[in-house]
């Protein structure tokens, strides 16, 4: 094993397998129905679990009446507070790779902190069996009515937003409120977003085994190790002891990076009955215990000179969090690092509902952030009476203005005038209302795109079979993104081996340990630790080859290189299967770790881009949609650009669902309205624009030797605000809570 | 497991006549609406009437011009029938605006007029709601009721009538061919529906063990005819507003004009207070405006549905202009 931690090499020159459009390599798999999804699995003697929930937001459980659900066809047992194993909480710590998604244990206590938190959970024979018999168990509870569910009641309108600050959020550069008094131009604004769910298609689910004292959970997840270093701390076992499976994920969008009780409640029940428990969390369910993004509330000052010049920017943020599981989205984390401007002041701050704990979704806080950021932008463009791209372009930040470090690579500004010009923003209007066609009112917006680009410490194992096959391994996933065919890819260009040769395994924590599919650093953080990888098991083949009576005998290992599933050597080579073949191996095969070195403290790392937008208002029948969508990204090298376009098509229709549609909505009771899938709103085929992506390619060899950053997240920020400051170009109504829903539209 | 008893029936009397007359029994057609509610715990059937092989698939001109639709005519044949496409565009409109082509595909006609109200409350059993549990109280007036009714509501309960069908229908004129114990009658299709008054539980005028068979349509109105759905989205939700208009002209005169509301009531509503402003009347957007006035009269908005007053207002103005344009040729 190796560490390599200098600084990478560069991969270019010709490629032939990395940098092309693939079709993702599991397809033929998921389309035959042979992917095997954490739900699909049965295990001999199997048994199923269904939960039972609460069904207020704040009170306590005081009496649970089991007798007639015991009764029931096939029900086996009945787990709750009181006959719950004593277990201990995981530590809940990323660095540690143990944190979780709700910190609090299942059936921990009998306080009851939201609705659709878990009272119990029924095991049958047969999951029909067990859902009858949940619905037969009654809860009594003592209610409380002071439950709050919605942060934004909470807001005065004026002044600093509600909720404690986070001081670990806060952050400052010059004087920013002195500046913005001084400001000849000032803007003062709040912004929201609602509540929003991650809505995956694939349903949470576990299938929990133990055999002899060992645990293996099959788990949608975007975090196999992160899961079994928290199963292991939870049940206080060595790490060795869990194995969690995710081979195909479908979808998760950051639902599934943390554990969610269901896991640990199937865990316990697998092992107290001694068989097999699969536990598939309802739908309604899913909406309430894991995860969402959380409402944030936003207010964004900016002083800006006569020119357009910002002098300062204040933004203070505030999300919600739950007693069930702390989260903080620090909305305002990025805007330090985006534009140029001397005086920033950051904070933000939480306020704890009734409510499931929220968690990561797709560019967590960024994605909320921008919005609110860009929006003051236009209107801070609008009060200049000054062209938005052009207010944006005045301020670039030549080089990373929060950690006074240049950028690794950035071309933010060939991203703008390349989206621009593909768009036609030169056709704007700035005047609002003034373009139309026939019914319809036409409106331009644009936004700047942002996510930083990270990479984390990674092991892989690297194979050469005596079959002419490869092996890859990887604790990391697939989650639907197409991780299983860059690695594939990856390992073709480097070895020559077609890609249809090459068996990658991802989705295990027994595999070396890998990332989380999450924060867009999969694809930076895995690759070089794959190609380390490779390069540990080059070293044996070369040891092998140039042994006594091999091919290469009193050949310079360094002289031979690896060319087309060959060892070359001037004139001479030899198929590496026939190598091993000769020598009757199986498999050669290196392990190595890597992660990121000096570089981390020398440049900043980010992905930039710019979306532009356009909407469409009938006024007559206040309808509003997005025609179109224009969006150039620079995300270093694009190892798959056919999946990479994707993830950014991908994220705009979610950037749609954020201005346009999402919101799970609470009453005054605490009641959650609308958490399904019909009654839950996201944008559907119909509803899909003209989507155009360009990616630049301007490999970043500062962050991998491949060139790399992440696609996953980027492409989402900006398109929020890029679509409400359409619908402010096309109608004059500056809306600044998401989501733009008609009653707003009318209202205003 | 809950078990209930499944019994298929291939003839109308055995489906009626094999009834036993009480609630615990339900017909199943294409099922999109009764699985749902019986895997929420909504509708609790013991016995389940499987009616989908029943001789009720066919689409035939009556001598007298009208149209007889066999209830078990899917959505999707329906709205592509070239007779409904020619004859009937509003309803042909209607129906392919409505669920999706999956859906459509299995959802019956007779299922479609049965369809029960999307009020989150109804669908949720730890919820109080009149309409599943009678005298419980309704959550949706003091809690969230987006997308609940403004027209026919009563204190009891606020839920829409879901359908988009049925809207098309009240506009084209219809009537109800249903068969029961004791034979058959015929019910007028705008009288079917019932307003939730004091007994939400009652939605229509179907008495036990009674089967719809046919819905009849009226002889062709000829005129413009158009259906408009208002949503968030731009497909797969139910409507918050809708409009289906048939305008009849004389010159520029309205002549003959029919109106029906969806989204928006408690039931598929006829627009007639709106009709009346405009019958005779010149065919003008002022026109246009006083009629959806009119129609909204005697609205009544909750704490988050009063926008609909002002959407179902802007459906009418421009269901009647497209359908005007449309009668105009
Ligand atoms: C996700 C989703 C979206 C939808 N969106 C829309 C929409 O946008 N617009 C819209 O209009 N509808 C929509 N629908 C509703 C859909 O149109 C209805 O579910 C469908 O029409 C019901 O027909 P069915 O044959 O499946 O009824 P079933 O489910 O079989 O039956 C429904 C009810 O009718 C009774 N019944 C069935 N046939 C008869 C009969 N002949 N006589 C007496 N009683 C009978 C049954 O006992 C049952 O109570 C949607 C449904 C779903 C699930
Ligand atoms: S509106 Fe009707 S269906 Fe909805 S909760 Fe009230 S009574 Fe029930």
């Amino acid at each position: 094993m190796t560490t390599e931690t200098q600084k990478p090499q560069r991969v270019d020159g010709t490629l032939t397998s990395i940098g092309q459009k693939k079709p993702r390599i599991d397809g033929t798999l998921k389309l035959t129905g042979g992917a095997d999804y954490a739900a699909d699995r049965n295990l001999p003697n199997q048994t199923w679990g269904y939960p039972v929930s609460s069904t207020i937001a704040k009170g306590r459980l005081v009496a649970l009446e089991l007798d007639e659900a015991l009764a029931m066809p096939g029900v086996l047992d009945i787990f709750h507070h009181d006959n719950f194993d004593k277990l201990s909480r995981s530590p809940n710590d990323f660095a540690a790779a143990n944190k979780v998604g709700e910190s609090r244990l299942p059936f921990e206590d009998n306080e009851i902190y939201y609705h659709g938190q878990y009272i119990a959970l029924v095991v049958a024979d047969t999951f029909e069996h067990a859902r009858a018999a949940a619905r037969k168990v009654r809860a009594q509870y003592e209610k409380s009515d002071d439950q709050l569910t919605d942060i934004l009641a909470l807001d005065s309108g004026q002044g600093d937003l509600p909720g404690e600050d986070v001081p670990g959020d806060a952050s400052s550069r010059g004087d920013a409120d002195s500046a913005f008094e001084s400001a000849s131009i000032q803007l003062d604004q709040r912004y929201s977003i609602a509540h929003e769910n991650h809505s995956v298609m694939e349903m949470h689910a576990s299938v929990a085994q133990w055999e002899n004292d060992m645990l293996t959970v099959y788990e949608s997840s975007q975090g196999v190790v992160f899961q079994r270093n928290a199963l292991a701390k939870i049940f206080g076992i060595p790490q060795e002891k869990v194995t969690v499976i995710s081979h195909f994920i479908g979808s998760g969008f950051g639902s599934k990076l943390f554990m969610w009780p269901h896991a640990v409640m199937t865990s316990v029940a697998a092992r107290r009955l001694g068989r097999p428990v699969k536990t598939v969390v309802p739908r309604e369910l899913e909406y309430l215990n894991t995860g969402y993004r959380p409402t944030s509330l936003q207010r964004v000052r900016l002083g800006a000179d006569d020119s357009g010049k910002l002098l300062s920017i204040h933004h203070d943020g505030c999300n919600e969090t739950s007693p069930a599981g702390l989260h903080d989205d620090t909305v305002s984390g990025a805007t330090p690092s985006m534009y140029d401007c001397d005086n920033v002041a950051v904070t933000n701050r939480l306020v704890t509902v009734n409510k499931g704990a929220p968690t990561s979704m797709r560019a967590p806080g960024e994605a909320s952030g921008a919005f609110a950021l860009e929006t003051a932008l236009d209107e801070l463009a609008v009060k200049l009476e000054m062209d938005p791209l052009e207010l944006r372009k005045k301020n670039f930040a030549e080089k990373d203005p929060a950690a006074d470090l240049p950028w690794s690579s950035n071309h933010l500004k060939e991203c703008w005038d390349n989206a621009a010009q593909r768009f036609g923003w030169n056709k704007r209007n700035p005047t609002p209302g003034a373009m139309k066609d026939g019914d319809e009112i036409i409106g331009y917006g644009m936004a700047t795109q942002s996510w930083e680009a990270m990479r984390q410490h990674c092991s892989a194992r690297f194979g050469f079979r005596d079959d002419g096959t490869l092996l890859v391994a990887c604790g990391t996933q697939d989650i639907g993104t197409g991780t299983y065919t860059i690695v594939a890819q990856t390992a073709s260009e480097m070895t020559g081996v077609p890609i249809e040769m090459i068996d990658v395994r991802l989705g295990d924590s027994s595999l070396p340990s890998g990332p989380l599919s999450g924060g867009s650093f999969a694809t930076a953080t895995v690759l070089p630790a794959v190609s380390a990888a490779m390069k540990e098991a080059l070293a044996e083949l070369k040891t092998l080859a140039t042994a006594e009576g091999g091919v290469f005998e009193n050949v310079d290992q360094d002289s031979i290189t690896l060319r087309d599933g060959r060892l070359v050597s001037g004139d001479n080579s030899i198929e590496i299967a026939e190598l091993l073949r000769q020598n009757r191996i199986g498999l050669v095969d290196g392990e190595a770790s890597t992660k990121p070195g000096d570089e981390q403290d020398q440049y900043s790392f980010r992905s930039f881009g710019a979306v532009f937008v356009e909407v469409r208002w009938d006024p007559g029948i206040s309808r509003l949609r997005v025609a179109r969508v224009c969006s150039t990204i620079d995300i270093g090298r694009a190892i798959n650009p056919l999946t990479a376009t994707n993830q950014v098509e991908g994220s705009i229709v979610m950037g749609m669902g954020m201005g346009l549609f999402e919101q799970i909505e609470y009453d005054a009771h605490g009641y959650p309205y609308n958490n399904s899938l019909a009654d839950y709103v996201v944008p559907v085929n119909a509803d899909m624009p003209q989507i155009e992506v360009e990616l630049l390619d301007y490999p970043d060899y500062l962050r991998n030797e491949f060139g790399a950053r992440g696609v996953g997240e980027v492409g989402l920020t900006g398109v929020a605000a890029a679509i409400s400051n359409a619908v402010y170009n096309a109608t004059g109504k500056r809306i600044r809570d998401m989501p733009i829903s008609i009653e707003k539209l009318l209202a205003s | 497991m809950r078990a209930f008893e499944l019994e298929s029936v291939e003839a109308i009397d055995q489906a009626v006549s094999h009834r036993r007359v009480h609630d615990g029994e339900a017909f199943i057609a294409g099922g999109t609406t009764l699985l749902d509610l019986v895997k929420l715990d909504v509708m609790q059937p013991e016995k389940v009437v499987d009616v989908s092989r029943l001789p009720l698939k066919r689409i035939e001109t009556l001598e007298d011009g009208r149209l007889k639709v066999g209830a078990l005519v899917s959505n999707t044949e329906l709205a592509k029938h070239e007779i409904v496409m020619r004859d009937y565009p509003v309803l042909s409109e209607a129906l392919l605006s409505g669920a999706s082509t999956g859906l459509r595909n299995m959802a019956s006609t007779g299922g479609n007029v049965m369809q029960r109200t999307r009020c989150p409350y109804f669908r949720d059993p730890a919820m109080p709601c009149n309409k599943r549990e009678p005298g419980t109280g309704c959550s949706a007036i003091e809690g969230i009721n987006r997308n609940h009714a403004v027209l026919g509501t009563s204190e009891h309960c606020i839920a829409t009538h879901p359908s988009d069908m049925c809207v098309g229908m009240v506009a084209a004129g219809a009537t109800l061919v249903l068969e029961g114990p004791d034979g058959q009658r015929e019910v007028a299709f705008e009288d079917y529906h019932l307003l939730p008054g004091d007994s939400p539980e009652r939605e229509h005028d179907l008495k036990p063990g009674e089967l719809i068979t046919h819905v009849i349509l009226d002889a062709p109105r000829s005129g413009g005819q158009h259906y408009l759905k208002l949503r968030d989205r731009a497909s797969y939700e139910f409507a918050l507003a809708s409009c289906a208009a048939i305008v009849n002209l004389d010159g520029d005169n309205i002549s003959e004009v029919r109106l029906a509301l969806g989204g928006v009531a408690t039931k598929p509503w006829r627009a007639d207070a709106a009709e009346a402003v405009l019958k005779g009347q010149p065919a003008t957007q002022e026109n246009f405006e006083q009629a959806a006035e009119a129609a909204f009269n005697d609205a009544v908005a909750y704490s988050h549905n009063g926008f609909k007053i002002t959407l179902g207002k802007q459906a009418i103005v421009r269901a009647l202009r497209d359908a005007t344009a449309a009668a105009r040729g």
